[in-house]
């Protein structure tokens, strides 16, 4: 496995292409630009990271780099916003996109299929369905995979019985049809995920929307997290918010009384905290996370599962050639979102665009912000901006919203967060 | 999947099927409308938009002469598709068709770059309205026009108006803006910030920065742009394309 030390340094290509360049002829300073063609950018994993990444290093190169995007699913469900579909506030169909765009307005090459291997010596990806592609650079925005044995009693092969819907798509769907079902007075039960993991807010977001669904429906239905955390991100909001709308609905059992040490038994449908067992009728197991399998394949990661990065450029620190994004990265202060993701995206393409066309390249800098929703017209939101030092990205400032925030704050707050939904598609896949 | 492909046909279908209506609708509260208190309700408007003697196009276009008047039709100011397409669909500006977009303006005009929720109270567009048919009748005797923000408003040294920004730097940074303000101007729940003139985009990103306007993201994004940067965005959106 090969090893380099891309701290701060130019890249081997940019390296070469000067030395040749002063060599040859002091008239040939455009670096990288390969003799056979186009130079060649892999991206696997069309969300947030991914699309956005491909879509503006085709867009900004103006066809002067090769674009491929690899992708195994068609369409594209966002996790952002799934929660909303589940509190009946979306339709499905409104956060599918599909990439078709992508291929007629920037020329990106998509590809439905799933990397399985990448050769980094030979610079290659293999492809499941056999063949393989050429880059210059590789792009991994993969997002999670579950760690194995993370909650006991649970895998893959489970995942129908107690659904996670923490990678959006049919899962999601399945777990809204299992919140329908469930029977008068029945009880939903959250798994919640330890650190790191993708959205923080996520699962209390979907707690929330899970909440405002059952008042309606089943308003003598309870809901259980069971979570092995301290703390969780906007607790305080959440914490508020369902006392308001939910009052005597919703109970959590933290880790001073069991809640990381869980176990579930999806044959007869048990959760069981701390030695005792429950029945549920909904059990929704968000297990630990790590990065996309294939940034694992990659030997990009490292012994916390995720692959550490250099923030000025998202380049893998194991490798020059090959930039990690999104929730697969280890990066530093930004939570994984979708917005972190897509904010990340921008400096890498950036960086590629500078490494193998030679276009200028201004400072990282990078943003967040989550909206969530808690009931109807309620929403709050987090925000922080960062920027890149040595060692990682580094949060500088931030917000966050306020307990006891007027109703007319509060709608204007998930207005926009309908805006930004609107706004983060277009910049992803249109 | 997408819903956006769609939508310039249906708002010129829409505005069709809205003039239709018009002709059966009274005007509500035009007995009353009161002019002054009208002029009062437009100070909302001013952020945007001039009337007036000199009146000239801002973030949005200046609003002398409107009644009668086909949507879209002033000329050198830069429409949203959307706005163009209802023009073309027969969208014409008169007392109905004001209060009716007043309301509502994504209702009318789908995709609208105008960002501007609505005026729920019918006496309030009234007074709006009959405000604005006073500048109906040509430049001659009207008030001058009001400016729109202007650097003294919001304490900032006039001097940074003049700073040269730099598109290409601003193409950058603007990837942090479209995350959440869709590039092509459409108004989807975020204001629009395309085709803005840059004084105007100057003053609003300076008076986030300094806490003279209130919205903790916008503060949060202007505080650590350096004018130069601020200049720069400016540059860049003024000019940016408003369709893809």
């Amino acid at each position: 496995m090969k090893q380099r030390n891309v701290k701060g340094a130019v890249s081997r290509r940019e390296f070469l292409a000067s030395a040749s360049a002063v060599a040859a002829s002091t008239a040939l300073s455009a670096p990288a630009v390969l003799a056979t063609g186009r130079p060649r950018v892999v991206v696997v994993g069309g969300g947030a990271g991914g699309a956005t990444a491909a879509r503006y290093i085709a867009k900004d190169s103006k066809g002067a780099v090769d674009v491929t995007l690899v992708e195994p699913t068609r369409a594209y469900y966002s996790c952002f916003f799934s929660n909303l579909y589940i509190g009946g506030f979306r339709d499905f169909a409104s956060i599918g996109h599909g990439y078709g765009d992508l291929a007629a307005n920037h020329g990106i090459n998509v590809v439905h299929d799933w990397a399985i291997s990448v050769d980094r010596d030979a610079r290659t990806v293999g492809l499941a369905g056999g063949g393989s592609l050429s880059y210059d650079r590789l792009v991994l925005s993969p997002g999670i995979d579950f760690r194995p044995g993370s909650v006991p009693g649970w895998d893959l092969s489970q995942q129908n019985r107690m659904p996670h819907a923490y990678k959006a798509g049919s899962q999601t769907q399945l777990l809204n049809a299992q919140i329908g079902a469930m029977p008068e007075g029945g009880v939903y039960c959250m798994v919640a995920p330890p650190n790191p993991f993708r959205c923080p807010p996520g699962p209390y977001e979907r707690i929330s929307m899970v909440a405002h669904v059952l008042k309606r429906t089943n308003p003598s239905a309870k809901i259980l997290i069971v979570d092995p955390k301290e703390k969780f991100s906007k607790q305080g909001l959440f914490e508020d918010g369902w006392q308001r709308h939910y009052p005597g609905m919703i109970e959590r059992i933290g880790p001073d009384f069991g809640g990381d040490r869980v176990e579930v038994r999806p044959d007869s449908m048990e959760v069981v905290v701390d030695g005792e067992a429950m029945k549920v009728d909904v059990c929704n197991v968000i297990p630990a996370q790590q990065a996309g399998r294939i940034a694992a394949l990659a030997g990009v990661t490292d012994d916390s599962g995720w692959a550490p990065v250099v923030p000025r450029t998202m380049q893998s620190r194991a490798d020059e050639d090959i930039h990690v994004l999104g929730d697969a990265s280890l990066q530093g202060d930004m939570p994984k979102s979708g917005f972190s993701a897509n904010s990340q995206a921008k400096v890498c393409a950036m960086a590629v665009r500078g490494a193998l066309t030679g276009s200028k390249v201004f400072p990282a800098r990078f943003s967040n912000t989550c909206w969530s929703l808690i009931g109807t017209d309620d929403g709050v939101k987090v925000g922080a901006s960062y920027e890149a030092t040595d060692e990682k990205i580094a949060k500088t400032d931030g917000f966050i919203s306020k307990t006891g925030e007027s109703a007319e704050l509060r709608k204007a707050t998930y207005e926009e967060s309908l805006g930004w939904y609107s706004a983060i598609s277009d910049d992803m896949f249109g | 999947m997408r819903r956006r492909p769609g939508f310039r046909g249906l708002a010129g279908r829409a505005a069709s099927l809205l003039l239709a209506l018009f002709a059966l609708l009274p005007v509500t509260g035009a007995e009353s409308a009161d002019a002054e208190r009208g002029k009062a309700l437009y100070r909302e408007c001013k952020r945007c938009h001039q009337v007036g003697s000199g009146a000239e196009h801002r973030i949005g276009p200046h609003l002398n002469d409107l009644f009668g008047r086909a949507a879209a039709s002033s000329p050198h100011y830069r429409y949203s598709p959307a706005m163009k397409e209802a023009g073309a669909g027969g969208l014409v500006w008169t007392a109905a068709t004001l209060d009716a977009f007043l309301a509502n303006p994504r209702a009318v005009v789908p995709h609208t770059r105008m960002s501007f929720a609505g005026m729920a109270g019918p006496d309030e567009r009234a007074d709006l309205v009959a405000w604005l048919r006073g500048f109906a009748g040509g430049g001659a005797g009207l008030p001058p026009a009001e400016p729109t923000a202007t650097p003294e408003e919001y304490g900032l040294d006039p001097g940074v108006l003049a700073i040269p920004g730099d598109p290409e730097y601003g193409a950058y940074l603007a990837g942090e803006c479209i995350t959440c303000h869709r590039a092509d101007g459409a108004v989807e729940g975020i204001p629009s910030i395309v085709g803005w003139p840059v004084s105007d985009f100057v003053l609003a990103l300076q008076a986030y920065k300094h806490g003279k306007r209130a919205h903790p993201a916008m503060q949060l994004v202007a505080g650590r742009l350096s004018d130069e940067e601020i200049a720069a965005l400016a540059a860049h959106f003024e000019m940016a394309e408003i369709e893809p």
